[in-house]
């Protein structure tokens, strides 16, 4: 059997705050194979973005993490030295923002931002890396690479701004990529660029991919594999088109349901009552319980990982069944 | 045809920025410098019937704001005129001009910067009702308590500060403000857009709620297509500061006609589409500093031929109630 390029198990990453624990991710267990896309799904504060953040080995004090494994390639990075961190991050793992302008210098030019990070991990000469930072904006996209290699970032607009943070992401050729709201800050017509690009780019390399957002029509369109997180915890995953057709979990189906899209035109949308708990103050047991309307005294235990075929797993004490759902 | 409640014409605005002393220099030394001036919004004829939910969909820089703005009384136009229920606004004046300008109300994308932090949510929905005479000052806590009231939100929170609750809670203080003052036109800006998905739901629920029960007339300015198609009549394009098309939510989602929407509804992410490959549209969006010439997405589209670099199209009608600005049309007929 292939290595999974990532395998977390158990994964806790909790914040150490004045005002108690926030429990940010909360015993998340999720694999990426090589070359495929994984759709991390969820609202503010589900504990998607820490989640790339502990991946990535970027969650800085007050947060930590406190169990768990996160495995790359078969090698443990829970615990590793700083050291191996730093050979690992920005070569084999690679990370894009959802805001390029955070991410890019804005006094360094766009062809000595990309070098940089070549010359960081490999003994290259100036004229080689250039010629594969020039070489990555073009697999991106970008027309005219040789001027835009003298630009300054504020001399892009701000899909050409994204596109080169994905090149620098790419430039060595990583195993796996996490990208964070990538496409949320840009019109449609430029998102839709950025996600043919991305596609196009996973297919021919066989870089992994794991795309964390809030729009389920993006990773419905993008990836193999979504995961749903709400409270910390994934709720549930599976093969895409599995889940958004036949989901298990109450918070999927509601999520869902909300969407313009699946509603009737002009008809009240289906609405989840309340709001997202808050992390410091999450209920015992499941974490959607006070907004599920199939909650009951079983939900307050913590719902163990259910898996009720082998590509899908969900964590609801009450899940919604397939053939239930068909005869209704 | 009956007067529309809300109605443009030729409505323009331009942002100038003059040359300062050293650039005036310059320029009389014979440099390349010149005033720089933004069409934000160039020649729009726009008509929203009493009782209508119109959506004015575009990318960033396409003047949609801007036209909310205005008609919201909040910016002067450059040019061009804005018709209340068939009578020029600024011919108006004292009671009648006030009347109408109470009558459009905003809400805008977000609640954060749009809410006064130092206010108590009492003040900020009860002092412009207050101020404009509508309530006196012995009633204003139940006006306040009845407005909060139809926005879905419990009066025993009027004294908190906007901090204390959470976007969806505060976009429903933003939407009572806009109610206190017993408005008929809403102008949303993006109203939803800061939302999570589950939180965007109450608060379309919310909106289409209050139509019914208030009789309100929208404007509903998103760059979100689905969120337009389930809640507006009339759908209006926008494209670097001019209408590209307008016309029935239904048809123009089934139909589009300028090649611009078409490419638009397109690039949406739709969760039906599984991995499905995207077929982008060519190209960036311009800059509204320095548009192309003739039609502004000719640079972009598929089908453009020479008239279309030299002659701006004007907007045609091409079916009952539907419009389209494309050279196109006059092709095929």
């Amino acid at each position: 059997m292939t290595v999974p390029t990532l395998d977390i198990v158990d994964l806790k990453t909790h914040f150490f705050t004045r005002d108690g624990v926030a429990k940010a991710v909360d015993g998340v267990s999720l694999h990426v194979m090589p070359g495929e896309i994984l759709g991390i799904v969820g609202e503010s504060g589900s504990g998607k973005t820490v989640t790339g953040f502990s991946i990535m080995g970027l969650v800085d004090p007050p947060g930590r993490i406190v169990s768990g494994s996160i495995k790359f390639k078969g090698e443990e990075l829970v615990g590793a030295p700083p050291e191996r961190w730093r050979q690992i991050r920005g070569h084999r793992i690679a990370m894009v923002f959802q805001d390029p302008m955070m991410t890019l210098n804005p006094v360094l030019k766009v062809g000595t931002q990309i070098t940089e990070a070549i010359l960081a991990h490999e003994k290259v000469d100036g004229g080689e890396a250039r010629r594969r930072a020039r070489e990555s904006l073009v697999a991106v996209g970008i027309p005219s690479p040789d001027e835009r290699l003298e630009a300054y970032p504020h001399q892009l607009s701000g899909g050409m701004r994204q596109r080169v943070a994905i090149a620098i992401a790419l430039v060595n050729k990583p195993d796996l990529i996490i990208a964070d709201e990538p496409t949320t800050a840009l019109d449609v017509t430029i998102q839709g660029q950025i996600l043919a690009e991305v596609q196009a780019l996973a297919k021919r390399t066989g870089t992994a991919l794991v795309w964390i957002t809030h729009d389920l029509g993006v990773v419905a369109g993008l990836s193999d594999r979504i995961a749903v997180m709400y409270g910390g915890r994934v709720v549930e995953q599976g093969p895409t088109d599995d889940v958004l057709e036949r989901p298990y979990h109450q918070y999927t189906v509601g999520l869902l349901g909300s969407l313009p899209t699946r509603n009737k035109r002009g008809e009240r949308l289906v609405q989840i009552p309340g709001m997202a708990p808050s992390l410091l103050k999450l209920p015992v047991g499941c974490a959607f319980q006070a907004r599920c309307p199939r909650a009951d005294i079983a939900c307050a235990v913590e719902p163990p990982v259910v898996r009720p075929t082998p590509s899908r797993e969900h964590r609801c004490a009450h899940p919604h069944v397939p053939v239930m759902r068909a005869a209704e | 045809m009956t007067t529309p409640m809300l109605a443009t014409t030729k409505l323009t605005k331009r942002f100038e920025k003059r040359l300062d002393l050293a650039g005036r220099l310059a320029a009389r030394l014979g440099a390349n410098v010149k005033d720089e001036v933004v069409r934000a919004v160039d020649a729009v004829d726009l008509a929203v019937a009493k009782g209508e939910v119109m959506g004015l969909v575009g990318e960033s820089g396409c003047g949609k704001s801007t036209i909310g703005r205005m008609l919201a009384g909040i910016m002067p136009p450059t040019e061009g005129a804005i018709f209340w229920k068939g009578r020029d606004r600024a011919a108006l004046a004292g009671a009648e001009a006030k009347a109408a300008n109470l009558a459009v109300q905003m809400v805008f994308q977000d609640p954060a910067s749009s809410l006064n932090p130092r206010l108590r949510v009492e003040d900020i929905v009860g002092e412009a009702p207050l101020v404009h005479g509508l309530t006196t000052k012995a009633e204003a806590g139940d006006f306040v308590d009845q407005t909060l009231l139809s926005v879905g939100l419990d009066p025993a929170v009027k004294r908190r500060y906007p901090h204390q609750f959470s976007g969806g809670q505060r976009q429903r203080i933003g939407i009572a403000r806009a109610l206190a003052v017993k408005p008929e036109f809403i102008i949303a800006d993006e109203a939803v857009a800061a939302l999570d998905v589950s939180i965007r739901a109450q608060i379309i629920n919310l909106f289409a709620d209050l139509k019914a029960k208030l009789d309100l007339t929208y404007l509903f300015i998103s760059h979100d297509l689905s969120i337009v198609e389930h809640i507006a009549d009339r759908v209006t394009v926008m494209y670097l500061g001019r209408i590209v098309e307008s016309a029935p939510t239904a048809e123009l989602f089934a139909n589009p006609n300028h090649p611009y929407s078409v490419s638009l509804l397109a690039a949406v992410p739709r969760i039906e589409d599984r991995k499905r490959i995207f077929h982008p549209v060519k190209g960036e969006i311009p800059s509204p500093l320095n548009p192309p010439p003739g039609c502004h997405f000719h640079p972009r589209c598929p089908h453009a031929f020479e008239r279309c670099k030299v002659e701006r199209p004007a907007l045609k009608e091409i079916a009952p109630g539907r419009v389209s600005a494309c050279h196109l049309n006059d092709k095929a007929a």
